[in-house]
């Protein structure tokens, strides 16, 4: 079984997010990562974009696939992770950690709420993860 | 998991070995055991076994086998002499590529072809109708036939322990028969990854016995399997083309840069007309190597552009973990096909820039003469 930190929430798409003040940082879960394979190239959304929660916010690409990105929530991105273009391997090497994604100040904190606990999505998981 | 996929001798073993076993052209087959890019590198600088027993081999025998293959391929058959191996193609009349293969001469009136995996029941029917085989007959030999891809400078070392002969005076694109680990087996030196290799044709029901040999006694050369994955980045790096990505019926094999295996001096064969009205005119589009000059990964289907018009499409793409860059192939119109020349490709509705280079991608080091 993936590595599901007890901590963070997580999206039936496979996306995790953290709470940091009144922000979220959002990547991918080691689930995620295993499935796809050698991640070898990453576009996100600018800082000051707009995401919409359950809506494509960027891309992931392995060797052999084409992924899109989903957004936990609805907000702002505040930041992007830089290095993910020169170093794409990081989010499967830290998918949790140096691998995220983008910050996101919610447009509604209520938001976090909805999503995922860790104890879900192992159940989402265990019940074969889509 | 789908029943109609057909299985390799090997697939208990892939299974056993953790690989990610995927659908390719009809067959389950191991997609990675560790991870495409750690693989890639072990072939590129150690060596690497790859299970490749989905591939068809053919057999035609008989005093009519010379003039029957003559019709069928586009390389010249009388060129090739008992103990060597040559790359060609079967085509439509129109021109169009039914299939590439390896074309084998085992005797005088002896030959084996081995064909792609996904071709396998088209190019039978192809072979046993489109020409008369007077005088010889075809034989399939696919399923009682196990095929392992040995790929990589210490390939030589790990199968020459194994071998009961000196495998290095093999030259390339020549092959022997012998015994490898016990076991009795055509040795080829081909392959399909620009190194140095052997493609090892055994028995079915000795492939396994094979296969843990090469990997078990491989250890002190870094040995370790390979799957499919590897084997597309490493041939796109060659700029190898891929029969059903770069290469199809609706090709012809002047655009594909595979003029060189079109030899219309032999005499009359399928496709022949066609071809050579082609070359007359000039092909109106090429198949050529692009890099991406900005960051994003070409694949297969996505446009070519130039000043926003359409020029031509990628075929193959993917990031090469020897270039460290992302790399495709692509037909692009005659024009535009010269290296250096800058392009784009539509990603997802947005242009990246590219440019046509030089190819291959990363230098070959198959062992020649």
């Amino acid at each position: 079984m993936s590595n599901v930190p007890g901590d963070l929430k997580y999206t039936r798409d496979h996306e995790w997010a953290r709470q940091e003040g009144g922000r979220m940082r959002v990547g991918i879960t080691a689930y995620a990562q295993e499935q796809l394979g050698d991640v070898v190239f990453v576009e996100l959304p600018k800082v000051g974009a707009r995401v919409t929660a359950k809506q494509a916010f960027g891309v992931v690409e392995s060797v052999k696939a084409v992924s899109d990105l989903f957004a936990p929530v609805t907000g702002e991105v505040v930041e992007a992770n830089a290095d993910l273009a020169h170093k794409p391997e990081i989010v499967n090497q830290d998918p949790y950690g140096k691998g995220w994604m983008i910050v996101v100040t919610p447009a509604d904190a209520k938001q976090w709420e909805q999503l995922l606990s860790a104890a879900q999505y192992e159940e989402f998981l265990a019940q074969g993860g889509h | 998991m789908d029943t109609s996929l057909k299985r390799t001798p090997l697939f208990s073993a892939h299974v056993k070995a953790g690989a990610r076993m995927v659908p390719f052209g009809g067959w389950e087959m191991p997609v990675q055991y560790r991870g495409i890019v750690e693989e890639h590198r072990t072939v590129r600088a150690a060596v690497g076994c790859f299970d490749v027993s989905h591939m068809g081999e053919f057999e035609i025998e008989g005093p009519g086998a010379l003039a029957t293959l003559q019709t069928l391929t586009t390389n010249d058959v009388a060129a090739l002499e008992i103990g060597q191996v040559q790359y060609s193609l079967l085509c439509r009349p129109d021109g169009g590529i039914v299939d590439d293969l390896t074309l084998y001469r085992l005797a005088t009136d002896r030959f084996m072809l081995t064909v792609n995996a996904g071709n396998i029941d088209k190019d039978w029917s192809h072979v046993t109708t489109a020409a008369p085989a007077e005088g010889a007959r075809w034989r399939d030999v696919s399923t009682s036939t196990g095929l392992i891809a040995v790929q990589g400078p210490r390939a030589e070392a790990v199968v020459g322990r194994l071998a009961d002969q000196d495998i290095a005076r093999i030259g390339y694109y020549r092959f022997a028969r012998g015994k490898v680990a016990g076991v009795a087996a055509l040795i080829s030196r081909t392959g399909y990854t620009g190194e140095d290799g052997f493609e090892l044709y055994v028995a079915a029901g000795d492939t396994e016995q094979l296969w843990n040999a090469l990997l078990g006694q491989g250890a002190a050369e870094g040995v370790a399997p390979i799957g499919l994955g590897a084997r597309d980045t490493l041939r796109l790096e060659m700029r190898y083309a891929l029969y059903g990505n770069d290469i199809d019926e609706t090709t012809n094999p002047l655009e594909a840069g595979l003029g060189w295996v079109v030899k219309p001096a032999k005499g009359e064969f399928l496709g022949r007309a066609a071809i050579e009205r082609v070359r007359a005119a000039g092909p109106g589009r090429k198949l050529i190597g692009l890099e991406m000059t900005e960051r994003a990964v070409a694949r297969h289907g996505y446009p070519v552009v130039k000043e926003g018009a359409a020029i031509g499409v990628v075929t193959s793409g993917s990031y090469g973990p020897s270039v460290d860059r992302y790399i495709a192939m692509a037909y692009v119109a005659t024009p535009h096909a010269a290296v250096g020349t800058d392009v784009g490709v539509e990603v997802r509705g947005q242009v990246r820039a590219a440019r046509v280079v030089k190819t291959p991608f990363h230098p070959s080091r198959v062992k020649k003469g």
